[in-house]
């Protein structure tokens, strides 16, 4: 008789993995876009279940309310009247996307074979809370914490400066 | 006492959140009534006054008119996705409204607070969530159904409901400076008692700028003139549900007024003290009482405003989120950051 927590892990587990499946499998990027939604939210399912409640939000909030929606953006200019996907194909595009992935997952499995899973002793329930996850980070994490902030603002100037470029560029070439 | 139990338990958790999307429904209804009411008198008209009382059987007329309405799917639609927007519209606007408190915590049974539906520790964080949610029923509603308006309306509504929520979220983080804690009920309770015995401890009081903020940012995250730029009639037809009716077309319909409701939840909740007010502590059912009237005089401000401003321009919303919100919102969280550090007893934080 399996417990509650085992149905519900099986139940997001499932739908992740077969949300992941019909993500790569179909034709449109807009459907591959919401089988992504629904892998995102599963994750953030499985991670209500580990007590992580302040993570799952987040990772609902971040990864399915602003990346997700900017990537449902750039389908929807690019592809907007038959939201198919493009036709224009890096030479041997199939082939090495197959062997990366395969790398990748040999990369998992062997991750996944040489952990001892009986150590890892379970974390108190109350870790996933705003403010013990705050505490773990700006305590013992603030190094990593700002460089990964120095790096994002790095990305932000950069992709302000590399659009306004173009934009000169544009207006340079009209006159 | 022991612990009460489980069936009891979920019978009060099921039967909270019925009375609750009950609730929202009618005032969804009566809202829409309200409005058309209210508009025609700034109009100088007269408005529905002619089922029932005063048209209060208008929303029900509207409604029975909605429900036989022919069901069509436009051609080249994407099926799937174009039945699924409106019903995930609709879910997430009712969701948001889950952690609001409507009353005091102490009221009871079977252990469980009957005026908050529920009280996750992230608190005020879980609607930032649920309505980001509830911007896929927009974009997806616009795609699927095949047409450049629907289109148009949605990468429009999109790309304005991204970014004012930042400006949203930036101005929610002053009070949760303030309070110490994301939890609703925890947020409420700092608001009480009264600054020179006589103003309420409120956090408009404290927070101004983050209030008005605020009221901007919901006004543009509900599509509510002079923000409605993803639903303009003369440029769009209807925006993003332009291929929509019937039962459909009500939905999203249902899902824009239950967010403004939400919105002004919010709103009381984290700037005009929630569900305080005069005698709760003596009356605590009082309590829900004094939030209807604070959601009230918001949703009367909505209208208001409608009826006052004309719509803005694309390129206006977008200088006035990026270029007004966000670095007024910056600017607010750096004063209550610097205040809060310097006197630790007004932010409740440890």
């Amino acid at each position: 008789m399996p417990t509650l927590n085992q149905i519900i892990f099986w139940f997001f587990a499932f739908t992740a993995v077969a949300s992941g499946i019909v993500m790569i499998t179909r034709q449109k990027p807009m459907q591959s876009a919401i089988a992504f939604l629904v892998t995102l939210l599963s994750l953030a399912g499985l991670y209500l279940l580990l007590d992580a409640q302040f993570v799952a939000i987040l990772q609902i909030i971040i990864y399915a309310g602003a990346i997700l929606v900017l990537i449902l953006f750039v389908i929807m200019l690019l592809h907007s009247h038959s939201g198919e996907g493009s036709t224009s194909k890096v030479p041997l595009q199939r082939p090495v996307a197959i062997l990366l992935s395969l790398i990748l997952f040999g990369g998992s499995i062997y991750l996944f074979a040489s952990t001892d899973f009986g150590v890892a002793s379970t974390p108190p329930s109350d870790m996933g809370t705003a403010q013990n996850v705050g505490h773990t980070l700006f305590d013992k994490f603030i190094l990593p914490f700002e460089v990964a902030s120095i790096l994002l603002l790095t990305g932000l100037i950069g992709a302000v400066v590399l659009a306004k470029r173009e934009r000169e560029d544009s207006s340079n070439d009209a006159h | 006492m022991g612990s009460p139990p489980i069936l009891a338990v979920l019978a009060v958790i099921v039967a909270k959140a019925l009375v609750v999307i009950v609730v929202l429904l009618t005032a969804f209804a009566y809202m829409t009534w309200l409005e058309r009411r209210l508009i025609s008198r700034f109009q100088v008209r007269i408005g529905p006054n002619r089922v029932g009382p005063f048209g209060l059987m208008q929303p029900l007329a509207d409604g029975i008119k909605l429900f036989f309405k022919e069901d069509f799917v436009p051609a080249g639609a994407d099926k799937v996705l174009y039945y699924l927007a409106p019903g995930l519209a609709m879910v997430t606007a009712f969701t948001a409204f889950a952690v609001i408190p409507f009353g005091p915590p102490d009221v009871q049974l079977f252990g469980v607070p009957l005026f908050q539906i529920s009280n996750p520790n992230a608190g005020i964080l879980f609607v930032l969530a649920v309505t980001s949610i509830g911007i896929y029923g927009i974009i997806l509603g616009g795609w699927s159904s095949n047409s450049k308006y629907s289109l148009l309306g949605a990468l429009r509504s999109s790309a304005q409901l991204i970014s004012y929520e930042l400006g949203v979220g930036l101005a929610i983080v002053g009070v949760v400076l303030l309070a110490g804690t994301l939890q609703l009920p925890e947020i409420v309770k700092e608001q009480s008692g009264f600054f020179f015995g006589f103003l309420p401890r409120w956090n408009i009081f404290v927070q101004p700028l983050g209030f008005l903020l605020l009221l901007i940012g919901a006004t543009a995250e509900t599509n509510r003139p002079p923000f409605d730029l993803p639903e303009s009639e003369q440029e769009l037809v209807a925006g993003f549900h332009t291929e929509y009716g019937g039962m459909k077309f009500a939905a999203f319909f249902v899902a824009e007024y239950v967010n403004v409701i939400t919105a002004s939840g919010v709103a009381t909740t984290l700037f005009l003290g929630g569900w305080q007010g005069p005698f709760v502590d003596q009356f605590p059912i009082l309590g829900p009482l004094w939030f209807v009237v604070k959601i009230f005089a918001f949703a009367f401000f909505f209208i208001w405003i409608r009826a006052t401003l004309p719509r803005i321009r694309y390129d206006q919303l977008m200088d006035v989120g990026w270029k007004l919100l966000v670095p007024l919102a910056l600017l607010n969280l750096a004063i209550t950051s610097v205040i809060v550090l310097i006197w630790p007893s007004l932010g409740g934080g440890s």
